[in-house]
């Protein structure tokens, strides 16, 4: 069994989905080693988990994007003897890991799909329309760990809940690691509005709308509550200001790979359809019966999604019951 | 006190355009025979221009940098007519097939050398490496903390507004849950999102006066480093375009098309 580093850039008072998500690909692999950044009193009775063995922090605190996190991998590497560093592929991981990568003079692979006991990475490229596979080049003896970010989503939420388990509390190394001095300082964080639905690039299921709403999104709304999906939304509208720009699915926003997706007086336009096409099921409502959503739409509905979609939350309620 | 001058280089790539069918070859490389420059690096270059022009005292140079394939002049000339002072083609046989440790390699040395070879009149200047947020095809946005960290630069990512101060940046950047504003010191390596401004068009003023900007092309050799300073620490082993999307069934509202939606996701074991 060899040993797997997870990096977690901040860590809650639960793990998020995607943080077991990561556990479960880690514990495929090997004995678990997780390096955390950023963390709240005591981050220990989060992370007893079976399988993971140690867990790495600095001396204090380190939120993003403090340089001394790059610190913190480097010596929870050379701790850890690991010969695969795993992380998700958001923005705050993603520079960490990229700078360990360059410091270890190693590979990186990021947006990862899955990954095999023999290191080889298949990955979704080119906005979903093909699946590659890619290792190191020197796979055979390997000085230096592979660095793989993750994207979201790649294995069904139920099926990490029975392979990530409460455990043993691992054992803690404090590492020597503390924050720069100069350079980049941190001005001023605002904490952005938490939003009670799950967050649109980790949700199951993703509601979508476009110019389509004409600008209410509340029905979209109503109708992702009654899912427990995340909210998303086109250029057009995120650009129109109907929706905070964070909601933006697409190419220059948010890629997602939900179990549905249901997308919303959206035309699909090539740009929208790179964001979501990988979706496992797509359900269509769009009053153009030309919409190019309809290409890829494994159910569609030409009508007015201001009278589908309350008739829809209705019907779920009385099934519900 | 003059401020010094700022030289800022930003990175244009030329990527295949999302508009028509994105393939890989039968060598496993995305097929680059045709492109455009990535509209997501109009931003860094907008963003350039935005800070050359709200500091007429200041020298300061915008460079436009790209790395590709011969094609990828076209990526320079377009930045050019957009605005840039000058431009700089890499090109190199042994840079096909590169992945993010080559390509980061490479345009360290070709930052390297952009920023030596450029004269100030006001003295030593400062430089600063502006991005897109990602390219459009690999989409892993890796590249700044790996350029930097070669750099011995700072680096701060996703940046959605810029405020040039006399000795540092100010940058606004959204982090995974909480908005951040970070002043940042030269030099830097900064990525902007596509919300930052509104990238112009170039005008035909601008487009003749582009031809007379210089356009320099170097290969590795020009840069100092060698086919084996490149040579990629990621291989990849297959590549298999996903079968298309198809039609499913697609029905015309007759009043009870939000009932068979629900049927069908029931049916789907979606609920």
């Amino acid at each position: 069994m060899s040993n797997v580093l997870v990096f977690f850039d901040e860590l809650g008072e639960t793990l998020t989905p995607a943080q077991k998500e990561l556990i479960a690909q880690a514990a495929a692999l090997g004995e678990v080693h997780i390096a955390v950044a950023a963390y709240d009193g005591d981050p220990t009775p989060v992370l007893a988990v079976n399988g993971v063995q140690e867990v790495y922090l600095p001396e204090v605190s380190l939120p993003a994007p403090e340089v001394a996190i790059v610190d913190l991998l480097e010596t929870s590497v050379a701790e850890s003897r690991a010969v695969v560093v795993l992380g998700s592929s958001t923005a705050d991981a993603t520079d960490a890991l990229a700078r360990l990568a360059v410091r270890l003079d190693t590979g990186l692979i990021s947006g990862a799909a899955s990954i095999t006991a023999d290191l080889v990475v298949t990955k979704s490229e080119l906005a979903g329309s093909y699946t590659t596979t890619s290792r190191l080049v020197s796979a055979a003896a390997p000085a230096q760990p592979l660095v793989v970010t993750f994207k979201p989503n790649n294995i069904d939420p139920q099926r990490v809940d029975t392979l990530v388990t409460e455990g043993e509390q691992p054992e803690v190394n404090v590492l020597p690691v503390r924050p720069s001095v100069g350079g980049v300082e941190i001005e001023e964080r605002t904490a952005m509005e938490v939003s009670a639905r799950p967050a649109l690039a980790e949700a199951r299921i993703v509601v979508a709308g476009g110019r389509g709403t004409d600008g209410d999104f509340t029905p979209l709304e109503e109708l992702a509550d009654e899912l427990g999906a995340g909210l998303g939304a086109s250029r057009a509208a995120t650009d129109a200001g109907w929706i905070e720009h964070a909601a933006q699915v697409g190419q220059t926003g948010v890629t997602v790979s939900p179990q549905l997706y249901i997308s919303a007086g959206i035309s699909g336009a090539v740009h929208q359809r790179a964001g979501m096409q990988t979706a496992g099921t797509i359900v269509a409502i769009n009053k153009d019966e030309d919409a190019q959503v309809f290409e890829i739409a494994d159910f569609g509905v030409v009508g007015d999604l201001h009278e589908v979609i309350p008739q829809m939350i209705e019907e779920l309620r009385r099934r519900k019951g | 006190m003059v401020n010094a001058p700022l030289h800022i280089i930003t990175l244009v790539k030329w990527v295949p355009d999302a508009q028509l069918e994105r393939r890989y070859n039968a060598e496993g490389r995305i097929d680059r025979s045709e492109g455009v420059l990535s509209e997501l690096d109009e931003y860094p270059l907008e963003a350039a221009l935005q800070i050359k022009e709200a500091a007429p005292d200041r020298e300061i140079r915008v460079t436009a940098l790209t790395m590709g394939p011969a094609g990828a002049s076209t990526a320079a000339k377009k930045a050019l007519q957009i605005g840039a002072d000058d431009a700089y083609q890499l090109t190199d046989d042994d840079l096909i097939g590169a992945d993010i440790w080559a390509t980061s390699v490479a345009l360290k040395a070709a930052v390297e050398t952009v920023t030596g070879a450029a004269e100030f009149d006001s003295g030593e200047p400062e430089y600063l490496v502006l991005t897109g947020m990602a390219s459009e095809e690999g989409e892993s946005g890796a590249l700044p903390a790996q350029l930097a960290e070669r750099l011995g630069a700072h680096v701060v990512t996703y940046a959605t507004a810029l405020d040039l101060e006399a000795e540092r940046l100010v940058v606004t950047r959204s982090g995974g849950t909480e908005s951040q504003r970070v002043a940042v010191s030269m030099p830097a390596v900064v990525s902007v999102t596509d919300q930052v401004n509104d990238p112009r068009y170039p005008n035909f003023k601008a487009i003749m006066a582009a031809k007379k900007k210089p356009l320099t092309r170097f290969t590795l050799a020009d840069i100092g480093l060698r086919r084996e300073h490149v040579e990629a620490k990621v291989r990849v082993l297959t590549t298999a375009a996903r079968p298309p999307r198809t039609a499913g069934e697609i029905i015309t509202d007759e009043g009870d098309a939000g009932v068979k939606i629900v049927e069908f996701l029931a049916k789907e074991r979606l609920l």
